[in-house]
């Protein structure tokens, strides 16, 4: 363990936060939040997307300067300037979205985060020891770009250990893992408590939350909602305070599918940059009227499926993608369109919109067949008046068809979205992640128009990180783990564990036991 | 303390002030060099921007250089807008003029009104044609096209020396290295009395306009829009990369050989070594400087071209190199692309937050 | 004999400025920055090399006075990319015909001057050693620099923590801005060494390659340089083939002459700009191979939040 700062009040709380405020262009994300975290607590920040847990975060670890607020640190006051400045007080932080660099090896990494001036043989040897100790076996040989999510977040930990945090950060880190790791996560999570290390632990998953911590401090809308003991709650009294009513669940009935729309026959696929997963031999039926839900791990060859589904990446073999009988492997999304399809990707801003057209522009980009562009010409009148019809159908808060897409919240710009391409009449709908980074009244509103949209006979195939939510719409799941899909499952006769099991894949189990 | 902030969103007063200040901007580093180098800052500033347009001639001048500029930028910003970077201008332009010259010289003594219409079909051609070699790199074998235009700038200059040097070289010329004057059939007619201002600024002004309703009003127009702010939305949206590619490339290489053209069937009125003073790497600044938009290239071109006849009329009266235009012309580009960071940041001052007692 | 081993000399004459550009560039695309403006600096550099030999008679304050002067465009580029993060492709260009600019007015009283220049390695009694002796001994001082540079740079990207430090900006600056580095700071350092590089190569042509100026003089080598570093997949000792290769290219268009091949000249001046062409088309085919090596943010403007 680092010692303390001189100074310390070895009494204080590990970490005090006074009236922190973070204002952005458009929204204030943090708005006087006060927090405490004791030595050896595990702490949870609990809030739905946008709630500001994110900015509080990188305020802690330095990576965002706030506009008002102070900081203490042990008792004493601190302002931290950086990353740097925020891991010389002992504070550590593990990201969502990794910090790690994909074309060296475990001991390059970890070598970068703890300077120069260490050996490469001691540094082995380090950390061979502390991923012993915490039960995270790493080698640090392997490159980062051939280790699978779970392994790089290993690496990730076992890179902030190594420099003797007394605050570990953790972003979500459960996003990334299959059901089985995050019994071991937890394991390590408490040993280092016992340890004395503080931790804040970021999630929106009530029942992780309920499992582990032992204080929690709830956001809402960059505001103190409330401070608990989640162990004393129930995971309905969590989500009221989260989100400040019950949580909605979308009407479900029992489908009844027709004839097969879409089909995935004996898909096989190289990957595409040197980092890609290639797929192997996948196969797949999306009939009218069914939603078939797609489970795994990210990085398990869903973003690579999707693309070669919608013609974003043309496949070599036409026929081992089809629309109803006819043929589109080689044809590209526009094409597939034509043939009444429609698709909404995993990144809003930059994929599916262009942040700085308008919702009008933005809805020529795909629906220019509805009438918008007349012999080469576009029709501005109609390209307006088809956003307008989007925006009334889908509840859009924005300012009217001529508002820049990106001055709206991620909700709202993704209600625009999904509306866009149902609005296109589809035959097949593809969604990959559709309510990624949403708040949950614009996720329940984009859960119940696909559900709707299957009930009017649309073949539609969705991919999530999110297992609830996959079992909450789908009638069929199946299981991508490696590049290959399980056989598809009856969502009402399998459970969780079931599908847990096949995402962590074959692959991944050899790996854990070695 | 100031920094800078991110912009909820682009701001449009930026976009437009931007070539203001950095042209603003340019006229004080101008007056700084003059006064450096000791002339009176006032008078070498007159010598360079209100003397050049002292005569109806002089305004002749002007407009006639600001048109090659304004038409070749216009065809680059459609290459631009999309992410596809034509650098190789200046050799379009040539094998354009190559082209139309090769006509001109082979039709010599012709009195067909289609001679100079053919020569227009050849130029766009002979521009295309070079911008092809790029485009066909870039998605054949994705070759950065930004190096293999330049380095076909280079080859199509020697092409052209070649020629004047050898095949086409005028055999009454005294063994200078240049073609025979052409006829008049191959020659623009001029427009304006006792200046030098040509037909194709007629036509520069009509590829303006149709670059505008291109770029604005038609979906193609639109799709390479799309490729150029977001690829990835390009490629969602099913607007494929190679289609992009070549829009951009043959619309930049076609409107640089109009431009060969314009050049040697107006004030040049032969082949000679070289048939551009830079036209095509100026014009990569007049596309920025405008903001890749028709309207605000034609401005750009009009100020790029003043301070090429600023730079030859500060030879005459303060004996300053013409070169200056050149180191002019660069200024102002950096200047344009410093101011343009308002365009989607502000400054906004700060209190270091300070620690612990607030 | 002595004529291939003369021909191994003039090669790598030839081959120097590309060499030393392309290795700056290396660097600055390492740290994952694209600076299109390397003709520029080399122009610029040429130019002040120049006029500081005239004025100094001393051709080493000269090359000095080259790197300097390379590494203040790269400065101004630095500001605009890195500071305010200007698009990276339009600065560049804007550098490169800012340098064309600058480097005429500058250089124009000198362009008839004459200067001694840096002339090859005379050792008595080692450089008239046969074949070795040309070889080892009898090069221009400046391509030892360069050769030793090769190693140094190969040296400090793979086997230093900072060479580490480079490559991981250039792979993820999001990330070592995450565990600490300062990256524009980083960034800086190698567009600056980038700038002084070329400003060196520049230094070169002009003071001993061919001890002169006139304008334009570096003739498109600083793009060529561009092109080497692609072919060179981001490794310094394939910058030394591909140098060596383009060097022989220029040599073999007045070797051509010399021998009294009837060939237009301007044909064999264009044989390098092709070359470019051809190599840059059979590197850049394997997309893999361009993923695989390419520094993954070259090009991405970086700002950290704070």
């Amino acid at each position: 363990m680092k010692r303390a700062a001189a100074g310390a009040d070895p009494a204080a709380p590990r970490l005090v936060l006074t009236g922190i405020t973070k204002h952005y262009p458009a929204v204030v994300a943090n708005d006087g939040i006060d927090l405490s975290v004791a030595p050896g607590e595990i702490h949870a920040v609990l809030g739905e997307n946008g709630a500001g847990k994110s900015t509080l975060m990188k305020i802690i670890y330095g990576m965002v300067r706030p506009d008002a607020g102070r900081i203490a640190v042990d008792g004493v006051p601190v302002t931290i300037a950086g990353p740097a400045a925020a891991r010389a007080l002992g504070i550590g932080m593990v990201f969502q979205h990794f910090s790690l660099f994909e074309t060296l090896t475990v001991a390059d990494n970890i070598a970068l985060a703890l300077r120069a001036g260490v050996s490469r043989r001691a540094l082995g040897r380090r950390i061979r020891d502390v991923s012993r100790q915490y039960g995270l076996p790493l080698d640090p040989a392997r490159y980062v770009h051939t280790m699978t999510v779970g392994e790089r977040q290993r690496v990730e930990i076992v890179r902030c250990l190594l420099q003797d945090p007394r605050l570990l950060i953790m972003d979500e880190p459960t996003s990334v893992l299959a059901p089985p790791a995050v019994a071991q996560l937890f394991a390590t999570l408490r040993t280092l408590a016992a340890e004395g290390v503080s931790i804040l632990y970021i999630s929106h998953k009530l029942d992780e939350i309920r499992a582990l911590c032992e204080r929690a401090t709830v956001l809402r809308a960059g505001r103190v909602t409330g401070e608990c003991d989640p162990r004393r709650e129930t995971v309905a009294s969590l989500a009221r305070m989260m989100i400040g009513r019950d949580l909605p669940h979308p009407r479900h009935a029992a489908a009844t599918p027709g004839a097969t729309v879409l089909a995935v026959d004996r898909l096989t696929l190289a990957a595409q940059d040197p980092f890609g997963v290639a797929l192997d031999s996948v196969s797949l039926a999306v009939r009218a009227g069914e939603i078939v839900g797609i489970a795994g791990i990210s990085g398990n060859g869903q973003r690579e499926l999707v693309a070669a589904i919608t013609g974003e990446r043309t496949v070599p073999r036409a026929d081992a993608v089809r629309i109803d009988t006819t043929p589109v492997g080689r044809l590209d999304a526009d094409a597939r369109r034509a043939l009444g399809m429609a698709y909404v990707p995993e990144e809003r801003i930059g994929r599916a919109a262009i942040p700085v057209m308008s919702l009008a522009e933005n809805a020529l980009l795909t629906a220019h067949r509805q009438g918008l562009v007349a012999r080469g010409f576009i029709r501005r009148p109609a390209m307006r008046a088809f956003a307008q019809r989007v925006i009334a159908a889908f509840g859009v808060r924005a300012a009217g068809p001529d508002a820049v897409a990106e001055s709206l919240s991620g909700g709202n710009l993704q209600k625009f979205i999904v509306g866009r391409e149902m609005q296109q009449a589809p035959r097949v709908f593809v969604a990959a992640h559709p309510t990624w980074g949403v708040d949950v009244g614009a996720a329940a509103q984009i859960r119940q128009a696909l559900v709707d949209l299957r009930d009017r006979g649309v073949a539609v195939l969705v991919t999530s990180d999110e297992l609830d939510e996959l079992f909450e719409i789908s009638d069929c799941i199946a299981v991508m783990a490696g590049g290959r899909l399980s056989p598809p499952m009856p969502a009402r006769e399998t459970s969780a564990e079931a599908v847990g099991l096949l995402m962590a894949g074959p692959r991944t189990d050899a790996r854990e036991a070695a | 303390m100031l920094r800078f902030e991110a912009r909820p969103a682009p701001s449009r007063l930026a976009t437009l002030l931007s070539p203001l200040i950095a042209t603003l901007a340019t006229v004080v580093a101008g007056v700084v060099l003059f006064a450096a180098l000791g002339h009176a800052p006032l008078r070498a500033l007159a010598a360079f921007f209100v003397q050049p347009l002292a005569t109806r001639y002089g305004v002749g001048e002007w407009v006639l250089k600001a048109s090659p500029l304004a038409l070749i930028a216009v065809g680059l910003a459609a290459g631009y807008r999309a992410n596809v970077w034509n650098i190789g201008a200046e050799g379009q332009l040539t094998v354009g003029a190559i082209a139309a010259g090769g006509l001109a010289l082979a039709f010599d003594g012709t009195t067909s009104p289609l001679l100079l219409p053919a020569m227009f079909v050849a130029g766009a051609a002979g521009g295309m044609a070079w911008a092809a070699i790029p485009a066909l790199l870039r998605t054949r074998f994705r070759a950065s096209e930004i190096l293999t235009s330049l380095m076909l700038v280079y080859i199509a200059s020697l092409w052209l020396q070649l020629l004047v040097h050898g095949a086409w070289r005028d055999p009454e010329g005294f063994n200078f290295p240049q073609s025979k004057l052409f006829g008049a059939a191959a020659l623009l007619p001029v427009i304006v009395p006792d200046t030098r201002v040509n037909a194709a600024v007629l036509l520069t002004l009509a590829v303006v306009a149709a670059a505008w309703v291109f770029m604005q009003r038609r979906h193609a127009g639109f799709e390479m829009r799309v490729a150029g702010l977001a690829p990835a939305a390009a490629n969602y949206a099913g607007i494929p990369e190679s289609q992009t590619v070549w829009r951009g490339m043959l619309i930049g290489g076609a409107c640089a050989g109009l431009a060969g053209v314009g050049e040697i069937a107006g004030p040049i009125g032969q082949l000679m070594p070289s048939v551009s003073p830079g036209y095509g790497f100026t014009a990569i600044i007049v596309a920025f400087v405008g903001r890749l938009n028709p309207l605000g290239i034609v401005f750009a071109s009009l100020l790029m071209s003043l301070l090429y006849l600023g730079g030859e009329a500060a030879q005459l009266t303060l004996a300053l190199p013409s070169a200056v235009s050149g180191l002019f012309q660069g200024t102002l580009l950096f200047f344009l692309l410093a101011a343009d960071v308002f365009i989607h940041y502000r400054l906004v001052r700060v209190r270091a937050v300070p620690a612990g007692a607030a | 004999m002595d004529t291939a081993v003369q021909l191994v000399v003039l090669t790598l004459a030839a081959a120097t400025p590309l060499l030393l550009a392309a290795l700056g560039e290396l660097v600055t695309e390492r740290s994952g920055v694209l600076n299109l403006g390397v003709e520029g600096m080399m122009l610029t550099g040429a130019v002040c090399a120049f006029i500081a030999c005239v004025k100094t008679g001393s051709p080493w304050l000269g090359v000095a006075a080259g790197a300097v002067a390379g590494a203040g465009l790269a400065a101004i580029f630095g500001v605009l990319v890195l500071t305010l993060t200007a698009n990276q492709v339009a600065s560049g260009l804007a550098l490169s015909l800012f340098g064309v600019g600058l480097s005429a007015f500058a250089g124009l009283d000198y362009v008839s001057a004459v200067v001694d220049g840096i002339r090859p390695l005379a050792i008595p009694g080692l450089t008239t050693l046969p074949v070795v002796g040309p070889l080892l001994f009898g090069q221009n001082p400046l391509v030892y620099v360069a050769l030793v540079l090769l190693v140094a740079i190969q040296w400090m990207l793979h086997r230093t923590h900072a060479g580490l430090v480079v490559r991981a900006v250039g792979e993820s600056p999001e990330s070592a801005d995450a565990i600490g580095y300062n990256v524009l700071a980083i960034r800086y350092g190698c567009v600056l060494f980038g700038g002084a590089c070329a400003g060196v190569a520049g230094a070169y042509l002009s003071l001993a390659y061919t001890p002169m100026w006139s304008e334009n003089m570096t003739a498109g080598r600083g793009w060529i340089a561009l092109a080497l570093v692609v072919f060179a997949t981001w490794k310094p000792w394939r910058v030394l083939a591909g140098a060596v290769l383009f060097g022989g290219v220029t040599l073999a268009q007045f070797q051509a002459q010399a021998a009294g091949v009837d060939v237009e000249p301007q044909l064999l001046a264009m044989l390098p700009y092709v070359a470019t062409i051809v190599v840059l088309a059979i590197i850049s085919r394997n997309p893999m191979l361009i993923l695989r090596n390419a520094p993954a943010s070259l090009g991405r403007p970086f700002r950290p939040d704070r």
